[in-house]
């Protein structure tokens, strides 16, 4: 059967026709959409969102050791936080077949940088396959685990956000169910204390060396002869805009497995045509490999080492020509992303904005957006988890110094479960003074809504235990009177708790309280906030001056013009912020 | 071999390209047509632009839709139209929809919203322009202003009127809505 599938989709399906029964994952764009796809192959796969990609990596190579096959997902920058399992099971290799899903972000549409984790293939030694499209996604999967069987390697499974978020035709297949063995201990391969590890060092070359060989003449690597005067040498979609700008006018090398890299069928091919270009996004990782196989060849020569490729760019570098196109010399205004109309972040920063001499560490998500003008009130981002130990780093600092500038701290709940708790400890333990807001608003909202610890359900639908954030707060050693949860859109209670908090010289921690407008809300979530999207804001254009406080709190509900200031009904949620920073009472709740 | 033909749907984050261009994709197929799609979500949920490239023919490789390679662009709000203009081809066609959504520099002030974006894309290049909101609206439902731009969409393109459009508003609409979605694709296509 034919159907149209992302690239995600097409992974899932492949994951679930190559037999696999384990899946776990931390979301991430653009990966997120792979175990979201789980789940309705739930009678043969289960599947579970873990609270970060190095637990998630964790839990699949438990199911490999116990013989199942089994994969992980997670987005580039997860690939950082997995590194440590996956760089000893590259030792260690597999009993089911594994698989480790990593989707790069070339161009940053969605992502803090760019990262290039073929490299990480390398290093640490993982088979690496890269599919082009969403047949390929599907194709690819369903295959990768018996190779990683083959080989006793784990399989670095390498996507980007044009792969995964492209759609494409796509010819299922049947699942290929794999036996599971009894469990047998083999202390020798998976314990890895020095003496069995560098036994396990010395034989990962021979298994590279096999797979290596393998590489050489396997259906992953394809070579397509048409004109010999350019040679091609590409992989993943960088091989679509390639095929798309020089037709049949060029030969091909279609690289699909490229760790080990196959250096015989490279060196053949190039051996067939005049002149060898490599058209690959990022870093120069296939060319570095061509010209340490002596070959001459043109690539980051002509094409950037950063950003996303395209048809354009690829056309540009290697023909020198661009298209014919219609010019306007009229302006365009950006779109920045925005907090939602009712976000509860908003109410929080709204607070946090008018306070001087404090110094906001931030994290990742949507609250991350708490940075951008009217708010201005997030004053870094580096990568998950790291707003309460930055703050915690910051405030001794500062303190040291002789400076009285007060550290907050903001991270949302999924981002406080993946890697916050060890940053509190810290605090708490080395006595800091940071105050760490966390901001619950009951789901992992940026991307796009899935479950956490804290929300009482899992990826696939189960009702599960919530993590009690105020009482593991407590329990790590944050005095029960320095923890208070509050409404973030009840600006009186959220700056009484701040004006509390912020008044002690030892840590502490306020919760906010309140769902994600987006969310598909719970019953508990109805029975908890029982004004949710029940009510809405309405100017009295009367008593309105146009002082325009209400638009400096950033909602985008409120539509501001020389003359006036009217609500978007459509998009408003009635959280009431605007109604509570105006100056003359000109704006009234309704009922919706 | 038939040439690829490509199709750009520009919008604001919420206004509904994803669906439009599922139906597209999926009438495609069916006519038996190979067919990439591409869409990029992320940040660009909160309020950002938003564009969906969809390209078919024989044999599609690359998913992106170049800059002056769009044969129709449907841009479902005004300013979108004028930020991709670039990727339409020349003698292409774009479709607008007369529709303001006001980004956040220019409610703080700090921005103005550029005036008479369609008279001015008129003096560039073909032009079809109308209030497809409006015509949601008194069909019942604002919301389907993405199904009366996929039929006007699909009119602009030409050669798809073998595709059973109906059928595939059906598969992918939820029953209540079918009766209001058709009625949304004949308003736009019959413009
Ligand atoms: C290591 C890593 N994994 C995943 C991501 C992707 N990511 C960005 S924000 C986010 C979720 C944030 O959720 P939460 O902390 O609950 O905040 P919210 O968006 O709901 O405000 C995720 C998973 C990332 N940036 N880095």
């Amino acid at each position: 059967m034919k159907v149209i599938m992302s690239g995600n989709e097409a992974t899932a399906r492949g994951a679930y026709e190559g037999g696999a029964r384990f899946a776990s994952a931390y979301p991430g764009t653009p990966s997120t959409e792979i175990l979201e796809n789980m789940p309705q192959y739930g009678d043969s796969v289960y599947s579970e969102w873990a609270p970060n990609e190095k637990v998630a990596t964790e839990a699949a190579i438990g199911a490999s050791i116990a013989g199942v096959r089994s994969f992980c997902a997670m987005k580039h920058v997860g690939m950082n936080v997995a590194a440590d399992p996956i760089f000893t099971f590259a030792y260690t290799g597999v009993t089911g077949g594994f698989v480790m899903v990593v989707a790069d972000d070339p161009g940053q549409h969605s992502s803090q940088n760019e990262q290039d984790n073929r490299n990480t293939a390398k290093s640490a030694r993982l088979l690496m396959l890269e599919p082009a499209d969403s047949q390929e996604s599907k194709d690819f999967m369903k295959k990768a685990f018996a190779l990683s069987e083959k080989f006793d390697m784990p399989v670095l499974f390498h996507v980007t956000t044009r792969t995964c978020h492209s759609k494409g035709i796509v010819e299922l297949g049947d699942r290929e169910e794999a036996a599971v063995p009894d469990y047998e201990p083999k202390i020798k391969k998976y314990v890895t204390a020095p003496a069995n590890a560098k036994v396990l060092r010395a034989t990962l070359e021979d298994r590279i060396a096999a797979a290596k060989e393998f590489s050489n003449n396997c259906e992953f690597n394809r070579v397509e002869m048409h004109d010999t005067k350019i040679g091609v040498i590409t992989s993943g979609v960088s091989y679509q805009y390639a095929r798309e700008i020089f037709e049949d006018g060029a030969s091909y090398l279609k690289l699909g497995l490229t760790f080990p890299m196959p250096d015989d069928l490279i060196k053949d091919f190039c051996s067939k045509v005049d002149k060898v270009y490599i058209v690959e996004e990022m870093d120069p990782y296939i060319e570095e490999h061509v010209k340490m196989l002596g070959i001459d060849c043109i690539g980051k020569d002509v094409i950037p080492k950063y950003d996303e490729l395209n048809t354009d760019i690829v056309r540009k570098a290697f023909l020198g020509v661009e298209p014919d196109t219609y010019k306007s010399d009229m302006a365009t205004v950006v779109r920045p992303p925005a907090l939602c109309a009712g976000c509860p972040h908003r109410g929080l920063f709204y607070c946090l904005s008018k306070r001087k001499g404090i110094m906001i560490t931030g994290d990742i998500g949507c609250y991350t957006l708490g940075m951008a003008p009217p708010l201005n009130a997030v004053h870094t981002t580096i990568c998950m988890g790291a707003s309460i130990s930055q703050g915690h780093g910051a405030s001794i600092a500062l303190k040291d110094a002789g400076k009285d500038t007060k550290v907050v701290s903001v991270i949302g709940d999924s981002t406080f479960f993946h890697t916050g708790v060890n940053s509190l400890m810290d605090a708490v333990y080395n006595s800091g003074s940071n105050l760490s807001i966390i901001l619950d608003n009951r789901i992992t909202g940026m991307t796009g809504h899935q479950q956490n610890p804290g929300t009482g359900f899992t990826l696939m639908g189960k009702e599960a235990p919530e993590v009690d954030i105020p009482a593991l707060c407590k329990s790590i050693g944050v005095k029960d009177e320095n923890i208070i949860t509050v409404n973030p859109n009840n600006l009186e209670e959220t700056n009484a708790a701040l004006d509390k908090l912020l008044a002690k010289d030892e840590p502490t921690v306020l919760i906010t309280r309140w769902p994600c407008v987006l969310k598909k809300f719970s019953q508990q979530d109805l029975d908890e906030f029982p004004t949710l999207h029940k009510t809405q804001c309405v100017i009295d254009q009367d008593k309105c001056k146009n002082c325009k406080m209400c638009v400096k709190t950033g909602c985008p509900a409120l539509i501001s013009t020389k003359d006036n200031v009217v609500v978007d009904y459509t998009s408003c949620n009635g959280c009431t912020v605007c109604r509570q920073v105006c100056p003359f009472d000109a704006i009234e709740e309704v009922t919706r | 071999m038939s040439e690829v033909k490509n199709i750009l749907l520009v919008g604001v984050g919420g206004q509904g390209t994803i669906l439009a261009s599922k139906i597209l994709t999926s009438g495609l197929m069916k006519a038996g047509y190979d067919v990439k799609m591409s869409e990029i979500h992320g940040m660009s949920q909160r309020g950002g632009s938003v564009s969906t490239q969809v390209r078919y023919g024989d044999k599609v490789y690359s998913p992106i839709v170049g800059k002056g390679s769009a044969d129709v662009i449907v841009a479902f709000e005004e300013m979108e139209a004028l930020r991709w203009l670039d990727h339409l081809k020349i003698g292409g066609t774009m479709v607008i929809n007369d529709f303001r959504i006001q980004p956040v520099p220019v409610n703080l002030g700090n921005a103005e919203y550029p005036e008479g974006i369609i008279e001015h894309l008129k003096g560039i290049c073909d032009v079809h322009a109308f209030k497809a909101a409006e015509i949601a609206t008194e069909l019942g439902n604002p919301k389907a202003m993405n199904i009366v731009l996929l039929g006007a969409l699909v009119k602009s393109m030409g050669g798809l009127d073998d595709i059973d459009w109906d059928a595939e508003i059906e598969a992918n609409v939820k029953p209540k809505f079918v009766d209001l979605n058709k009625k949304a694709f004949h308003a736009g296509y019959d413009l």
